[in-house]
């Protein structure tokens, strides 16, 4: 049951992560890229990972998704973009990526079909791990990963900083309040 | 009971209710208005719900050509499947819940966060000023206040030691959380508003400013299901509303259903109340209330919930 669950979720990953990169119109294409990362977060749920599936489908589909397509639902600009996305998509560009993935994926058929790995044995082993509790993942985040989770929050702040810095220097440039705006 | 039975019927009993919540708003807010409302079809009007979906149905189901009509047609269905999704972690009785698991709080979350594309791509298909217009406006209002509304809750998880809604609901035997939360009660019924776009936040919808917002090109039942699933988001808040900070199914004499639909019965009446009482803020306004009052203080909510409870276990 898990197994062929598995294989529909993985399917479904690999199909709508290909949709994302062929699609034309680009909130068709992150559509498709939300529909992956619930996939991946399904992946996640069947590992025993609940806590990191609600995440993942909380920050990147319900949040960062949110926003790249609030951008780019600004700037479409229907039929117009459309073309101009066509025009810049051709298959001939796309070959030399299209080389370096075939022989990865030759490389993976050579692993998973002629190499003595224990393969079958170390994905039943991974499916059935025990239920993974945010107890468990709090006392390692704030136990031996604790400098790793101050490192990051470090990172995230110098960003914010950053965002507001930027936003604010562009922000002082037109002396008008709302009001007045709205008043010219 | 059969498993299937048990969701089927409450499936049934959530989307009549909500087709009935629209006859009382309107009965209650004339009431408030010195209006009769409309008390003409069957006894109090009650009819007049069955009459209304007569109407919407016979209207013309009208997809624009101008629109990107697969996105135009999913777009109401998200709303629905999403709203509806969230009944089956509320624990209606003790043995009344449709899914019982563990991380059923942030499971809401993500129920409440993915419906944001519901209105994203309402306002996107619809191919139209207005509706981009109203759909920008929730989608950052959405997102600015689903923040707190996450902070607000985490209170509850810190008293509770728990994200499973059952859990939440058997620690409040002795004491409702509102007496602990009473800060956090509030930030959650403001974003729980918030994020049902319900009045005075209902300005992705704003009538005078933006015509209707990401629904102006939608009609017939394609309207009619943003229009229910408004209200079965209003249902959805009360109940958690009940559930989290209330204590639920608890209480004295009367059996736990009947509690349950008591308290949540009250909310309703209460997001009814706030429609006919307070005006809408401005645009900026709302976005600065939320990132420079209501942000600080769930954090300091938070942080105090936190401090107390290690200070107590010692």
């Amino acid at each position: 049951m898990i197994d062929n669950l598995f294989l529909i979720s993985a399917a479904v990953i690999l199909i709508s992560a290909l949709l994302t990169i062929t699609a034309h119109n680009v909130v068709h294409a992150l559509l498709y890229l939300v529909v992956t990362m619930l996939a991946v977060s399904m992946v996640f749920f069947l590992l025993g990972a609940s806590f990191a599936a609600a995440l993942q489908i909380i920050v990147y589909a319900g949040a960062i998704m949110v926003l790249f397509i609030f951008v780019t639902m600004m700037l479409h600009q229907g039929e117009k973009s459309l073309a101009q996305e066509r025009h810049l998509f051709h298959f001939s560009t796309s070959i030399g990526a299209f080389i370096l993935t075939l022989i990865l994926f030759c490389e993976l058929i050579f692993i998973l079909f002629f190499m003595p790995l224990d393969i079958d044995n170390a994905l039943t082993h991974t499916y059935h791990s025990e239920f993974i509790s945010v107890k468990q993942i709090g006392k390692q985040l704030y136990g031996p990963y604790s400098l790793l989770v101050v490192i990051s929050a470090m990172m995230l702040l110098s960003a914010l900083i950053t965002a507001i810095h930027i936003s604010k220097s562009a922000h002082i440039l037109p002396k008008t309040t709302k009001n007045q705006e709205a008043k010219l | 009971m059969n498993s299937w039975l048990v969701p089927l019927i409450i499936l049934v009993i959530l989307l009549l209710l909500g087709a009935w919540s629209t006859w009382l708003e309107r009965r209650l807010l004339s009431l408030w208005q010195d209006r009769l409302g409309p008390n003409r079809v069957g006894p109090f009007g009650l009819f007049q719900v069955i009459a209304d979906m007569i109407k919407i149905y016979t209207k013309e189901d009208w997809i624009p050509p101008f629109a990107d009509k697969f996105l135009f047609v999913i777009a109401p269905m998200i709303v629905m499947i999403m709203t509806l999704l969230g009944f089956a972690i509320i624990p209606f009785s003790p043995n009344i819940q449709i899914a019982q698991f563990d991380h059923a709080l942030l499971f809401l979350l993500a129920i409440s966060s993915l419906s944001v594309y519901s209105i994203m791509l309402a306002g996107f298909s619809s191919n139209s000023k207005y509706a981009l217009l109203g759909a920008m406006r929730t989608a950052a209002q959405m997102l600015s206040y689903e923040v707190f509304m996450g902070l607000a809750l985490m209170g509850v998880v810190i008293l509770s030691d728990d994200f499973s809604l059952s859990a939440i609901v058997q620690a409040q035997s002795d004491v409702w959380f509102i007496v602990y939360q009473p800060l956090g009660f509030v930030l959650f019924l403001i974003a729980g508003t918030a994020e049902i776009h319900r009045a005075p936040f209902d300005l992705p919808e704003a009538e005078t400013e933006i015509v209707a917002g990401f629904h102006t090109e939608y009609s017939s039942m394609k309207f009619g299901m943003f229009f229910i699933g408004e209200y079965l988001g209003v249902i959805l808040i009360s109940s958690l509303i009940t559930t989290l900070y209330f204590g639920g199914w608890q209480g004295p004499f009367l059996p736990p259903i009947v509690w349950f639909i008591l308290k949540t019965g009250f909310f309703i009446l209460f997001f009814i109340l706030l429609r006919a009482a307070i005006p809408r803020p401005r645009y900026d306004q709302l976005m600065i209330f939320s990132w420079y009052i209501l942000l600080p203080l769930s954090l300091a909510n938070l942080l105090f919930t936190g401090a107390i409870k290690l200070a107590i276990l010692g």
